[in-house]
């Protein structure tokens, strides 16, 4: 890191207040606001009753919330793993095979990332209905999103969609930095395509890879939009999620303290993890 | 490199399906927004669109959604370039731990802010106004911003900025004449994401508004949605006009966008 160019100068608080100002009214403010919430038990209207870390200690004890952890990890194996494997796999295809109109297809795949979630939350929701396009494909009636068994993979689905696009021209872009002379090298030692695959191709993109694993997981974690409207945690709670639980403890239950110590929880985990995956792509770089 | 015909028809065929399953739901809404009224409303085509904007009142939320989009874009994006100019070209004592105190916006995920939000702007009789769905936006923003106009000032030439110091140039003219003009393509990139971001918004309207005539865009189409139940055909033509107006800009910009995404997750 070199230094900024130009002198010292005090001016620059000057310069920073504004962005302060409202950044730490409305974001850093609000952050300590939450941890000191989630000391209380506090409906929002009568006066709170300090608990201590009781609603911390809820994570772990309340089922109904250690459930949403747990969709919230079933939820990764959608929105992360899956795509990120997808992703590999289609980037090291085109990228060797330099097909024609990969310009094209960059734009299409990653074009459901800019579409508002509450509007693919519409059109999959019609995708899933009883009487939507999936069943006319399968032949059956199912109601995908109101079965206990299907809905939280349904939804699953919708992100592994919207996600796979990212983390493939992610990849790509990773791969097209590849010199060929590592290709060459690896070809010139014998080495197929798999070998390849693993010698040259994966080891080039860890960074990516770690960047793509980040910003999925975190989705999967933020995932609320897509919850509220396509089921509302339903059907009963076999759909509910870490985030949905916030805004449904907080104004929909009054149970406003567990609802700041979930969101808490959350900014933690998105901490630790951001931290995590990217301490160990250093590592393999290093 | 040379492929053979069924490598190369096969990895066409890789091409088309993943860019079909991309498109499929996409084209799926398309479709039905375009097609006959499934209500039996008697309307097909176009038609739609104008009664969908009729009974979904979405002339009042793309004027919500417009008027937030628009105050959130300028005020955090030049509250961004003088942050960022602070951090990228400046030394004062503190800068870095400043700096990190941004960083922390860039991760900290709404879902954690909005609880205490409310209360907290409920207590000031702030809630269910327009400044209570921009303002904890524009902070969102800022944090981005000023992360990412800091590694632009930061990249851009010494030598330029020192140039503008001999020639006698202060710190603002030095900024705004010598630095931002060629900063262009950084604060485009920089204007679409935090568009994309603000319109696309949910959780934030969803908890700060009750009235309607305050409702964005998404937030109207959920309601809409959660009340209109006799077809498919109107919902869908809601949905294409509130995705619309970012999908239009990516058509045009689409290159800020995938980069901005993509380099805005990388760290330095």
């Amino acid at each position: 890191m070199s230094s900024p160019p130009g002198e010292p100068r005090r001016i620059g608080y000057l310069y920073i207040l504004p962005a302060l100002l409202v950044y730490g009214a409305f974001l850093l403010y609000p952050l300590i606001r939450a941890v000191h919430l989630s000391l209380f038990e506090w409906d929002g209207i009568t006066l709170g009753k300090f608990v201590g870390l009781s609603n911390y200690l809820d994570v772990v004890r309340d089922a109904g919330l250690r459930a949403a952890f747990g969709h919230a990890l079933v939820l990764i194996v959608f929105y992360a793993v899956l795509p990120v494997l997808i992703g590999l796999a289609l980037a090291t295809v085109l990228q060797r095979a330099r097909v024609r109109g990969l310009g094209f297809f960059r734009t299409i795949v990653f074009l459901p990332q800019v579409v508002a979630m509450v509007v693919v939350a519409v059109a999959w929701r019609h995708i899933y209905a009883p009487d939507g396009p999936l069943n006319a494909v399968l032949g059956g009636s199912r109601g995908w999103l109101g079965d206990y068994t299907f809905a939280l993979p349904a939804v699953g689905v919708i992100g592994t969609w919207f996600e796979t696009g990212l983390v493939t021209v992610l990849l790509l872009a990773g791969m097209a930095r590849i010199p060929a002379e590592r290709y060459e090298a690896a070809r010139l030692d014998g080495a197929g395509p798999v070998a390849e695959f693993f010698a040259v191709v994966l080891p080039a993109v860890r960074g990516e890879i770690a960047v793509a694993v980040t910003l999925t997981v975190i989705a999967a974690l933020r995932t609320f939009d897509l919850v509220y409207v396509t089921t509302s945690g339903g059907p009963g709670t076999s759909t509910s999620v870490p985030s949905y639980e916030v805004y449904h403890r907080a104004f929909e239950l009054g149970q406003v303290g567990s609802a700041a110590a979930i969101g808490v929880c959350l900014t933690a985990l998105i901490f630790l993890i951001t931290l995590g995956v990217n301490r160990i792509a250093d590592r393999g770089t290093a | 490199m040379r492929a053979s015909l069924g490598e190369r028809i096969g990895n066409y065929t890789l091409l088309i399906v993943f860019g079909l399953f991309a498109l499929g739901p996409i084209v799926t809404i398309l479709a039905a927004a375009l097609g006959p009224d499934d209500a039996g409303g008697g309307t097909s085509g176009f038609g739609n669109f104008g009664k969908a904007w009729e009974i979904g009142h979405f002339g009042t939320y793309l004027r919500m959604s417009v008027a937030v989009s628009v105050t959130v874009v300028v005020v955090s994006v030049l509250f961004s370039i003088l942050s960022g100019y602070a951090f990228g070209t400046m030394r004062f004592r503190g800068a870095s731990a400043l700096f990190y105190l941004f960083l922390i916006g860039i991760m900290m995920p709404t879902e954690a802010i909005v609880v205490p939000l409310y209360f907290d702007l409920r207590t000031l009789g702030l809630t269910d106004t327009f400044w209570a769905v921009v303002l904890p936006q524009i902070a969102q923003s800022v944090a981005f911003g000023t992360f990412w106009m800091r590694a632009y000032f930061r990249s851009s030439s010494r030598s330029l900025v020192e140039a503008a110091r001999l020639d006698g140039a202060g710190h603002w003219r030095t900024l705004w004449l010598i630095l931002v003009p060629p900063a262009r393509p950084a604060l485009v990139t920089l204007i679409v994401l935090v568009f994309m971001w603000t319109w696309n918004e949910f959780l934030i309207p969803l908890v700060m508004v009750t009235s309607e005539s305050l409702r964005t865009a998404p937030l109207g189409l959920a309601f809409f949605s959660g009340q209109y139940t006799s077809g498919f055909t109107l919902l869908a033509a809601g949905a294409v006009i509130v995705g619309t107006p970012v999908v239009l800009v990516y058509a045009f910009l689409q290159r800020h966008f995938i980069q901005g995404m993509l380099e805005g997750a990388v760290r330095e």
